[in-house]
């Protein structure tokens, strides 16, 4: 095999080979730690930028291995892999960056890294999967590398957290499982893109491919955090800041929408789910969560809650985006995926260096922060104004294109939903950019950093990323025309889907 | 009836007074003398059984049941060391979960 | 050449147990090392030869078939001894390292007995051959056991001694019974001599619940626990791995080789209930265990309990489906004794980390030894059935038999169970995660020790990729398939 057709496999083993290498590192190696990290990050761009080339030119890298007699564990890069891929290894470097800032003179750096790495592997698994089972392997691989870092403060709170989370993802898992296992018993193996069979079997048995579907999607959807198995997600709070943004930008609320966006596609076909009604009913899922999130995040005082909760709500945007027929909408949906990792990475990178820098954890001690952190507050108002969807910010083309593309779909309630959020949004983010600008400081810090006076902002570790998402946000936004933008890959993804 | 089905007529009769005395007895040794009753009863149903079916007698079951009283005497001797090293460091003839139905 | 070959499994552990007898302690060591390595040898070549000629079998000492000793070679021989050759030259190593002087003297004579009995039991195709391996293999494990010399361990191997030969007793009247009626004790003779008439059916009745109890199958159980959790860290882990599969073998032996016809569904039916039971009540059971080594050990309870649903799965209906279930049953059996023999061995060196035996003085573990926390973790999810790992192929396959043949009870039954092997594992892990004020008050056990759980606990996820290896040998064989 060539180097070139093996590139899916390098470009899961680099972080793959972190991760081992890491575990074997003695806790106390963190220059050596913190080079193979970057350095892996790195080398992972490279691989991907590669990928991403082969790809625009119709070549389709693709690895294939007997697992199980008759069951294959198939690594593919197609159009829609390369899209969270790319996403996952810009924002893992970024991540990377800032949590070696983060965890300066912590303990347990190795476990950490490694586990980091680990979970990294398996959001690349999770992009690259080729069939069912592959996904699946990788999905709970996810689960697994994501239990340490979510528990890795170690007190009863994260512990706490932890059970939930296992207990949600875990059940997720198993429905998953099932539903995986019913598609391989009664149709056989499918690999993503070739709905043909399960055609058939939707013909043959529409009842019981409804079923499958339910099963499926319920287990994705613990990890995209639709409302009602949501809970999870804000109870992960107590994590450490780099995790958060993990698990709400990078990996495990993104998992769950990719297998979403994989199931309708690549495994029952868009225009079948749609035509079965499927796609209606998780329409009206979406929608709710998307206002109930919303709804939830304007009640809740502490920074890093009202940010949970608006990723509820933001991750059912690429949902609702899934579930409109027609090529604007699946743009909307798609895009959005990789809009919400940027808009909400800034704006967990910024709620920790608040924290880090100031000691701030409650909304109503943002008030005056503009002056002291002026960088971090321009990255999070960047972050928070392209949430709710202003122009020039990413969150805008996401917004634009599912409004047009629920018209388009003739579905205009979901403008209604759509406006309704964005005013909800607002009401949560506004107050805190008014805080943050407008109203004085409010005596002193609550645990303000000393030796990081000579500093007017955070430590530059934990700067740099942030600035560099929130700009990236802006350039995805301003530049969504040009050639290099997310958006115009996936015009190239929606493309080669609606034409067969 | 002939002779051979009283062997195993008296084996099944042995086996139900073996697993009466286990399930009965606490105490070590007496457990230990029903297993062996009971194993007696097996090795004669083994014979009776096979000879009657066949009408010479057969060799076979004959070289298993030696077999099998080796195999009782090594399960014996084992059983002893182990009860005489309880006894030894527990002072108690019977084992702790019987104690309490007692 | 071949001949020798085939009896090598039997006589080397038996010449090695004679041997460690013999000459001074100080050269156990060497001994068992130059041992090991031959059956490993040995086994890899009987590998070889079957893959290439397929099944072999071979009369001993000259004698024909009825009053012979007959060993054979077929799929499920190899897989097996190959499986404890792997585990029972780590668990040696590890005990080499674990034990001390005087433990060790008494451990290897017990160790190659404990070998022998387990290789006649794969090899041999005559059921009081097989009856005579179980007995050797019950006087080993109990002197393990008994190794404990403490009270607790005293007792336990007491209660499993008095169970076991109960079990043989059932399993010996059982013999006596078939032979009347069949006159014959060879498993292929007696295949095709079997059908099942009052005699035959209270003679399996005899024999199925003798196995079940050796194997501890639900609610014959009650004396695993003590044995396997109170005993010696490397001795846990060859009962838990490599014992209990002894009699489990010969049931499955049982089972493919006689035909049962249309009774298969309800033996197959309530054998799996009980299985069903085990599963749920022994993960319960687990999940509510304070010390560590007792969880281990109601988890193996639980396991069992997944390895009984072969019978239910494998009926007769479907030959797809009762392939999927023989895969994936076997594939179960061995995940499940490098996954617990990885994981008896783990928990022995967290044992020896904290030197107290309770789960709430792990805290702050997963710090100081990494290792031996990740080759628990790994253990803990080919336990679970969490991909990529042998125990989660076998479980697919099995869910894949249950699902093609519309069996839903099981189906919900091995994922609950998954649910709550979860649970009890990841609250062990949750207590090493903890991070307590006292700081790191924790013994080192020595590398050698870390290193050979990790390798067990490796290979039980590397089994979750090279389970087409071990399943081509399966379809390669003339099984007698239905």
């Amino acid at each position: 095999m060539s180097f070139l057709t093996m590139l899916p496999v390098w470009v899961l083993m680099t972080s793959f080979l972190a991760a081992m290498i890491i575990f074997m590192l003695p806790e106390h190696r963190h220059g050596l730690r913190t080079t193979i990290n970057i350095v892996a990050a790195l080398i992972k761009i490279a691989f991907i930028i590669l990928l991403l080339r082969l790809v625009a030119q119709q070549y389709t890298p693709e690895v294939s291995f007997e697992l199980l007699p008759g069951l294959y564990f198939v690594l593919k890069a197609d159009a829609l892999a390369m899209l969270f891929a790319g996403l996952s290894s810009i924002l893992w470097l970024c991540t990377t960056i800032y949590a070696i800032g983060y965890l300066e003179n912590s303990p347990n750096r190795s476990r950490f890294f490694g586990y980091f790495s680990l979970c990294v592997a398996s959001t690349m698994g999770i992009s690259l999967a080729g069939n069912l089972f592959t996904f699946l392997i990788f999905y709970e691989l996810l689960t697994l590398s994501t239990y340490p870092l979510v528990v890795h403060r170690g007190t009863q709170q994260a512990l706490n957290a932890g059970r939930i989370y296992l207990t949600y993802t875990l059940i997720g898992g198993l429905v998953l499982l099932l539903g995986v296992a019913c598609v391989y018993a009664f149709v056989g193996d499918i690999a993503f893109g070739d709905t043909t069979k399960m055609a058939e079997f939707v013909a043959r048995e529409p009842v019981s491919a409804a079923v499958i579907f339910l099963l499926l999607i319920s287990g994705m959807a613990v990890k995209a955090a639709l409302f009602p198995v949501h809970g999870w997600l804000p109870k992960a709070m107590v994590a450490p800041a780099p995790v958060s943004a993990l698990l709400h930008a990078v990996a495990v609320v993104k998992a769950g929408a990719f297998g979403v966006i994989r199931v309708v596609y690549d495994v029952f076909g868009v225009a079948l789910s749609w035509q079965q009604g499927y796609l209606f009913v998780l329409s009206i899922f979406a929608s709710f969560t998307i206002l109930y999130g919303s709804w939830r995040a304007i009640q809740q005082i502490d920074i890093k809650k009202r940010l949970a909760f608006s990723t509820v709500s933001q991750v059912s945007y690429i949902l609702l985006g899934v579930t409109l027929l027609g090529p604007i909408g699946t743009i909307g949906g798609l895009v959005h995926l990789l809009h919400q990792g940027l808009m909400k990475v800034t704006l967990f990178f910024c709620a920790g260096n608040y924290a880090e820098t100031l000691g701030i954890h409650k909304i109503t001690e943002l008030n005056g922060t503009g002056k002291r952190m002026p960088y971090t507050s321009i990255a999070f108002t960047v972050g928070a104004l392209g949430m709710i969807g202003l122009p020039p910010i990413a969150g805008f083309i996401s917004k634009w294109y599912l409004g047009t593309g629920a018209l388009a779909a003739n579905m205009q309630w979901v403008i209604w939903v759509l406006l309704a959020s964005s005013l909800l949004n607002a009401t949560y983010f506004l107050p805190l950019l008014h805080r943050i600008w407008f109203l004085p400081q409010k005596g002193p810090w609550p645990d303000e950093v000393s030796n990081q006076k000579k500093y007017r902002d955070a430590i530059p570790l934990l700067l740099i990323p942030t600035l560099i998402t929130a700009g990236l946000s802006i350039t995805a936004g301003l530049f969504a025309g040009s050639d290099f933008s997310p958006l115009s890959w996936v015009q190239l993804i929606v493309t080669r889907e609606y034409q067969p | 009836m002939n002779s051979y089905l009283i062997f195993s007529y008296a084996g099944v009769a042995l086996c139900g007074i073996g697993v009466f005395g286990f399930i009965f007895h606490s105490h070590l040794i007496k457990r230990l003398i029903a297993f062996n009753i009971l194993s007696n009863g097996v090795f004669l149903i083994l014979v009776g059984l096979a000879q009657n079916a066949q009408k010479q007698p057969d060799h076979l079951p004959q070289a298993l049941v030696l077999t099998g009283i080796v195999v009782a005497v090594a399960a014996t001797a084992l059983a002893l060391v182990l009860i005489k090293q309880w006894y030894a460091i527990s002072q108690q003839t019977t084992l702790p979960e019987d104690q309490e139905h007692q | 050449m071949m001949g020798v070959a085939i009896s090598m499994p039997v006589i080397l552990p038996l010449l090695g147990a004679i041997i460690s007898l013999l000459l001074p302690a100080r050269y156990n060591n060497r001994i068992a090392f130059i041992f090991m390595l031959g059956l490993v040898v040995n086994a890899a070549w009987l590998l070889m030869h079957f893959s290439a000629q397929g099944p072999y079998q071979q009369v001993m000492g000259g004698w024909t078939l009825p009053l012979g000793i007959a060993l054979r070679i077929d799929a499920l021989a190899i897989i097996f001894s190959m499986m404890s050759c792997v585990v029972a030259s780590v668990c040696g190593f590890y005990a080499r390292f674990y034990l001390r002087a005087k433990q060790l003297k008494q451990f290897w004579p017990f160790f190659w007995f404990l070998l022998t009995a387990l290789n006649t039991i794969w090899l041999s195709a005559d059921l009081f051959n097989l009856y005579v391996g179980l007995e050797l293999l019950t006087f080993s494990a109990v002197g393990l056991v008994a190794l404990g010399q403490n009270k607790h361990a005293l007792a336990a191997a007491l209660r499993y001694l008095f169970a076991a030969l109960l079990g043989s007793m059932g399993y010996l009247l059982g013999i006596a019974l078939l032979y009347a009626q069949f006159g014959t004790l060879s498993l292929s003779q007696l295949s095709d001599a079997f059908s099942l008439t009052t005699t035959s059916a209270v003679a399996l009745g005899f024999m199925f619940i003798g196995l079940m109890m050796k194997t501890a199958v639900f609610p014959l159980h009650t004396w695993l626990p003590p044995a396997h959790g109170g005993s010696l860290t490397p001795v846990s882990a060859l009962l838990s791995a490599l014992v209990i599969k002894a009699s489990f073998y010969i049931l499955l032996r049982l089972w493919m080789a006689l035909p049962f016809g249309e009774n298969a569904f309800v033996i197959g039916s309530l054998m799996g209930t009980l299985g069903g039971t085990a599963i749920i009540w022994g993960s319960w059971m687990a999940l509510n265990q304070t010390q560590l080594k007792q969880i281990v050990a109601y988890s193996t309870l639980a396991q069992i309990g997944y390895f009984m649903l072969i019978f239910p799965l494998f009926s007769y209906s479907d030959p797809t489906a009762n392939q999927y279930a023989l895969h994936g049953g076997v594939l179960m059996l061995l995940s499940h004794a490098l996954a617990k023999a990885g994981m008896f061995l783990a928990a022995g060196n967290l044992l020896i980390c904290t030197n107290k035996t309770d789960l709430t003085s792990l805290a702050g573990l997963s710090r100081y030894r990494p290792l031996n926390i990740f080759a628990f973790g790994l253990a803990g999810v080919s336990i679970m059935g969490l991909p990529p790992s042998g125990g989660f192929n076998g479980k697919w396959l099995l869910v894949q038999s249950a699902l093609m043949q519309s069996k839903w009870v099981w189906l919900i039954i091995i994922l609950l169970g998954s649910l709550l092997s979860a649970a009890y594992i990841f609250k062990v892990f949750s207590y090493t995660y903890l991070e307590t004020k006292a700081g790191d008050k924790f013994e080192q056990p020595s590398a050698m020790l870390e290193w050979s759980a990790l390798s067990l606990s490796v290979l039980s996820i590397l089994l979750g990729f090279f389970s087409v290896w071990v399943l081509d040998l399966l379809t390669l064989a003339e099984m007698r398939m239905p």
